[in-house]
């Protein structure tokens, strides 16, 4: 997918002002702006202070910011850029852990203290008494909003589920407080008497509002999940079509243009055969990619037979008993069975398919290559014939292992080529 | 289709090939069921025995492919006596025309050919005349192989057999022995690999060394003759070995078998 690149610079596409989701304090509304209007973040958290100064017009201005402009992946390049997620070992995709937002946290009720003790410096009379709570109900409301960002957010980038418990917490937290905030007013307004009674009450209210809209959500994030494992699968399907369209359709395209050459048809054919099946069969949570070098006996076996195999046009089949790292030996007795593969191919291919086998037993790894081929006498290949001889049998020898060649009975030969591992497992 | 099936029903046709001109010949016995059934054992000696077979593939073009290559019966001594595309019709054909082996695709639609062999547990059962299965598949995955077998299939061949090959296994299978291709053989020696488990059953949980080094030859490629020779043992003596693997491959309870087919559900 190639598509030819205009002579011209392409032009910036135009900024849209988003809340920045990285490396934020509160909202991501500084950064956001930050971001959109080229200037570093401090200037933009230092002013937004200072309207907070300005008979708290701030907040009101960064509320609103924080309610109106979307989330987004927008604003500037934080300090350290981490990648959100990291390939394991067994090629799953894993959520890095995130620092818990110490910083974040700090920031807000740094924030809430300094607005109320700045609040107190005013002599509003009565009205002083109901900074604190109402401190508080902002301070839930932030904390709550937040989380609705990150819920927002974790559609991008798929939270595990060892990290549920944290936003749990963090909006039942902005709840608590909220709860706790109207409370005090409600006390304010009456007596300290009554706090139990009005606790209650408001604890009542929260229980039946969580009764009566539980269901509901519960049954919108199920929906929600399915949904997306359906576009999860429908995706997969996708890809899958594009591949097998691709390569099949280019294959059967070859084939009919090579009609006349069947040996050539044949090649074609098992090539086609042979991706088709690592695509299909390939066990999951291994990458569909193809991989560069195969790091296991199994992978360099099949992959050193598809080559001779693709090479020379006579079909190879494999089996592999037990596997194991690859080590310097083993890359060895792998040399030396494609030499094997290539002899059996070149000289006893007529006879039908090469067979190998390789098995891993303990710390021994054994390989066979057999042809149904004429066979041929050892004895009489001529000195200066290197082949067998060098590639073969002197190479297993060299890196500590035999090798063993033998015409089969009922025809055909057979090359038996054993290693000690090196016992690293 | 072959086996014209007379209206007149009951009166075995003998396939259509006895000489006797529609007497049955001495010894075949009228079977009860179906008409056309050619009454098994009814060929004298001098006619090569013949196999009634039954394919079972939801690909119209693979089951013509095969019946071209195996269904000549002068030739292969294979009679193709019914087909079927998906997991009821294979049933009913299958109930039908009582053959001797049913050649059986892994995947089919209407759940498969473990569905098939599920649903066709009685007839395999049979003491007089057992349908024995013979699982074909294009797959090479695991579970694949071990749900069929598991399911009462007495092989498991790919479909690039050639057809001499194919011939040559159903009649093993009709005969009762097991048919391995190097690759199922190969798996066999994997699932029972030495693990740390202790095995839960020693007699079914475990291959003998003669069995080990018998399924080692068969996934180098090795033919049962050329094992016998390589061991210096009978042909039967190897088929006898590969039948007792069969048995161990379907009743054992080893955790990497048991748990690809209850990842399937095929216990």
């Amino acid at each position: 997918m190639t598509a030819a690149v205009p002579p011209t610079t392409p032009e910036p596409p135009p900024r849209k002002l988003y809340r920045s989701a990285e490396g934020r304090l509160l909202g991501g509304v500084a950064r956001g702006l930050a971001g959109h209007l080229g200037l570093p973040v401090l200037w933009v958290r230092i002013v937004f202070v200072a309207l907070v100064m300005a008979e708290g017009f701030g907040a009101l201005v960064y509320a609103l910011f924080w309610f109106i402009v979307p989330l987004g992946v927008g604003g500037v390049e934080t300090m350290t850029t981490r990648p959100l997620t990291t390939v394991g070992p067994d090629g799953r995709r894993r959520i890095l852990a995130r620092r818990p937002e110490r910083g974040q946290i700090i920031a807000l009720v740094a924030l809430c203290v300094g607005m109320g003790i700045f609040i107190q410096g005013f002599h509003l009379g009565r009205a002083n008494t109901y900074i604190w709570p109402l401190l508080l109900i902002g301070a839930g409301v932030a904390l709550f909003w937040r989380q609705a960002d990150n819920a927002r957010r974790a559609q991008w980038v798929e939270l595990s589920r060892s990290k549920r418990v944290l936003p749990l917490a963090r909006g039942a937290t902005g709840v608590v407080l909220v709860a706790a905030g109207v409370s005090g007013i409600v006390v304010l307004q009456g007596s300290a008497k009554h706090l139990g009674a009005v606790l209650q009450a408001a604890l009542a209210v929260l229980v039946g509002i969580a009764l009566l809209v539980g269901p509901y959500v519960v049954r919108m994030t199920h929906d929600l999940s399915e949904e997306r494992l359906m576009r999860i699968r429908a995706q997969e399907r996708a890809e899958v079509a594009a591949h097998v369209h691709d390569s099949v359709l280019h294959t059967l395209t070859l084939i009919q243009r090579n009609a006349e050459e069947p040996r050539e048809v044949a090649r074609l054919a098992r090539a086609q055969e042979r991706e088709l099946r690592a695509w299909l069969y390939r066990p999951e949570g291994t990458g569909k990619d193809e991989a560069e070098e195969p790091d296991t006996l199994a992978e360099a076996v099949k992959k050193t037979a598809a080559e001779v195999e693709d090479h020379h046009g006579v079909p190879i089949e494999v089996v592999v008993v037990g596997d194991c790292p690859l080590d310097e030996r083993l890359g060895a007795q792998i040399q030396a069975a494609r030499e094997a593969m290539v002899n059996a191919a070149k000289y006893g291919g007529d006879g039908g398919a090469v067979q190998v086998f390789a098995e891993v037993e303990g710390a021994t790894v054994f390989i066979s290559v057999r042809d149904r081929g004429p066979g041929f006498d050892v004895d009489a290949v001529p000195e200066d014939r290197m082949g067998v001889r060098e590639s073969i049998i002197g190479r297993m020898q060299r890196n500590g292992g035999t090798a063993r060649l033998r015409s089969a009975p009922d025809g055909g030969t057979e090359v038996e080529l054993e290693m000690e591992r090196a016992a690293t497992t | 289709m072959a086996g014209g099936a007379s209206a007149a029903g009951g009166v075995p046709t003998g396939g259509g090939a006895s000489a006797a001109g529609g007497v049955p010949a001495p010894g075949a016995v009228p079977v009860p069921g179906p008409a056309g059934a050619g009454g098994a054992g009814a060929d004298d000696a001098a006619v090569p025995r013949r196999v009634r077979v039954v394919l079972v593939d939801d690909h119209r073009m693979f089951r013509t492919g095969v019946q071209a290559e195996i269904g000549e019966t002068a030739r292969t001594g294979v009679e193709v006596v019914g087909e079927a595309a998906d997991v009821d019709q294979a049933v009913t054909v299958i109930t039908a025309t009582r053959p001797e082996v049913v050649l059986l695709d892994v995947h089919l639609p209407g759940g498969g050919g473990v569905e098939v062999l599920r649903r066709s547990a009685s007839l395999m059962a049979d003491q007089e005349r057992p349908v024995r299965f013979l699982a074909l598949s294009v797959s090479d995955a695991a579970e694949d192989v071990i749900g069929v077998i598991r399911g009462g299939a007495r092989g498991y061949v790919t479909k690039t057999i050639t057809g001499t090959d194919l011939v040559d296994a159903i009649f093993r299978v009709s005969e009762g022995d097991a048919v391995f291709s190097p690759r199922l053989a190969g798996f066999v020696l994997d699932a029972f690999a030495s693990t740390d488990a202790p095995p839960v059953d020693e007699d079914l949980d475990r291959l003998t060394q003669r069995e080990r080094e018998v399924l080692r030859l068969i996934a180098r490629g090795y033919a049962y003759k050329e094992i016998a020779k390589q061991l210096f043992i009978s042909v039967k003596t190897v088929e006898s070995h590969v039948s007792a693997v069969l048995r161990k491959l379907q009743l054992s309870n080893r955790h990497e078998l048991t748990r690809w087919a209850t990842a399937r559900r095929l216990v």
